[in-house]
């Protein structure tokens, strides 16, 4: 059976949340990760409009409309929830308390840095939180498909404007799990589902191939 | 404060003013302030908030309607319109990271004068601007931002005018309060002094100067 390249990739993701963290998961593709959180681990979400403690979207009927997350769309609030305004949303992401934020991407490059904000002349939607979640946040996970209409993502140099200078700490994709390091892009796992030959092929940026290369 | 009428509001809200409404993509802004702006047509406005919603809600109907000279935002991607408008050169769009908006709203309210922060360090949010470096580590200055007018929204208050909001209709609402010279708010009731507990009330009343009530005309 076809494995959804979402599913993988939110799956590979909410491995490394690990107990007692602190996350925030991007609209879109992040918010996926939510779903598969291994037993046993208790993760606190944050919304950047001013939640911890985001539960998953209410039963038709029980939507409050002044409970919502990042997207505007109806969320629960589980036992132990707390809601604040936007500068403590932001001290949260930026002063270093928030353990790990899940972003989408549009590109990432051989110095890890990441573009996800706007295409030029095409789409400007403005960078909301994620400059701030980028710069801020103690680990970054870029969740991305690993091509866009054929075209890699993962590139030599962005040609989008960036989102932060900061070194981002895990790229995952349907087909790879690449970390960047000093000496560039360590591709540490590929997916069951291809192989190396493939990865290479649709990536534009130089791999470092880790001797302990795995599967996932 | 006072308590006032919706048309009493867009009274005080004249044409060219600068504003800044409270909310997040909608939730926690004062819709039906918004409502009499556009009945009253009060063009010509540049609007401080966080995003400019949807084309039906919030900030988005102002911008829909032609009412917004500038925004000052962070995000716009809900709301075709803004970026339409914005491409064909009939809008000015001023893009602030949100952490960074906040803190210059923060600022605005606090008599800072500015804010040093990471966010933007490297990319064009950096242009024009002054990097600090401080123990090693850059920051841009950010300037404080103010307001003639805060539209604010509230779930409610008490006759003094003491505020209590709901949830993550929050956002930016306190934070505006404290950066305007004017201050309208938009509650849902008002209860008598008294059945307020001291540390529900998030914004003190004498802070506020006009309430109106959702939905009374």
């Amino acid at each position: 059976m076809p494995v959804d390249p979402k599913e993988k990739i939110a799956r590979r993701v909410a491995y490394e949340l690990k107990e007692g963290y602190l996350v925030n998961l991007g609209i879109g593709l992040p918010t996926l990760v939510a779903n598969y959180i291994p037993e046993g681990v208790h993760v606190y979400f944050q919304s950047e409009n001013g939640i911890i403690g985001m539960g998953p979207e209410p039963e038709k009927g029980f939507e409050n409309k002044d409970l919502t997350n990042a997207g505007a769309g109806f969320v629960t609030a589980l036992p132990g929830a707390m809601t604040f305004d936007s500068a403590f949303s932001f001290i949260l992401i930026r002063g270093g308390h928030l353990d790990v934020t899940v972003l989408g991407g549009l590109q990432v490059d051989e110095e890890g840095h990441l573009a996800n904000w706007m295409v030029p002349g095409k789409m400007v939607p403005g960078m909301g939180g994620a400059m701030d979640l980028v710069t801020g946040a103690n680990k970054v996970i870029v969740a991305m498909t690993h091509t866009a209409k054929g075209e890699p993502k993962i590139v030599k140099k962005c040609s989008l404007p960036l989102t932060s200078v900061r070194r981002v700490d895990l790229i995952v994709t349907e087909l790879a799990v690449i970390q960047p390091i000093d000496e560039g892009l360590l591709l540490k796992e590929i997916s069951e589902e291809t192989t190396l030959e493939e990865v290479l092929r649709l990536t534009e940026a130089r791999l470092i191939v880790s001797s302990e290369l795995a599967r996932f | 404060m006072k308590v006032i009428t919706h048309k009493e509001v867009a009274e005080l809200v004249k044409p060219g003013t600068t504003l800044m409404i409270g909310g997040f993509l909608g939730v926690g802004t004062p819709e039906g302030i918004i409502d009499q702006l556009i009945e009253n047509g009060v063009e010509n406005l540049t609007v401080i908030g966080n995003d400019t919603a949807f084309e039906d809600r919030g900030i988005g109907k102002l911008v829909k309607n032609r009412l917004c000279r500038k925004v000052i935002v962070s995000h716009i991607g809900t709301n075709p319109e803004t970026q339409r408008q914005m491409i064909a050169g009939e809008l000015e769009v001023e893009l602030v990271p949100q952490g960074t908006l906040a803190e210059r709203v923060r600022a605005g309210g606090a008599g800072l004068g500015g804010i040093l922060t990471p966010t933007g360090v490297g990319t064009v949010v950096e242009n024009g601007k002054q990097v600090m470096e401080i123990d090693g580590k850059k920051y841009l200055l950010e300037l404080p931002i103010r307001a003639d007018v805060a539209l604010i929204k509230a779930k409610k208050c008490d006759y003094y005018g003491n505020l209590v909001y709901n949830l993550t209709a929050t956002n930016f609402n306190p934070l505006m309060v404290l950066a305007a010279d004017m201050v309208i708010v938009e509650v849902e009731e008002i209860v008598p002094v008294g059945t307020l507990t001291p540390d529900e009330i998030k914004t003190p009343g004498v802070l506020i100067d006009y309430v109106v009530v959702s939905g009374v005309k």
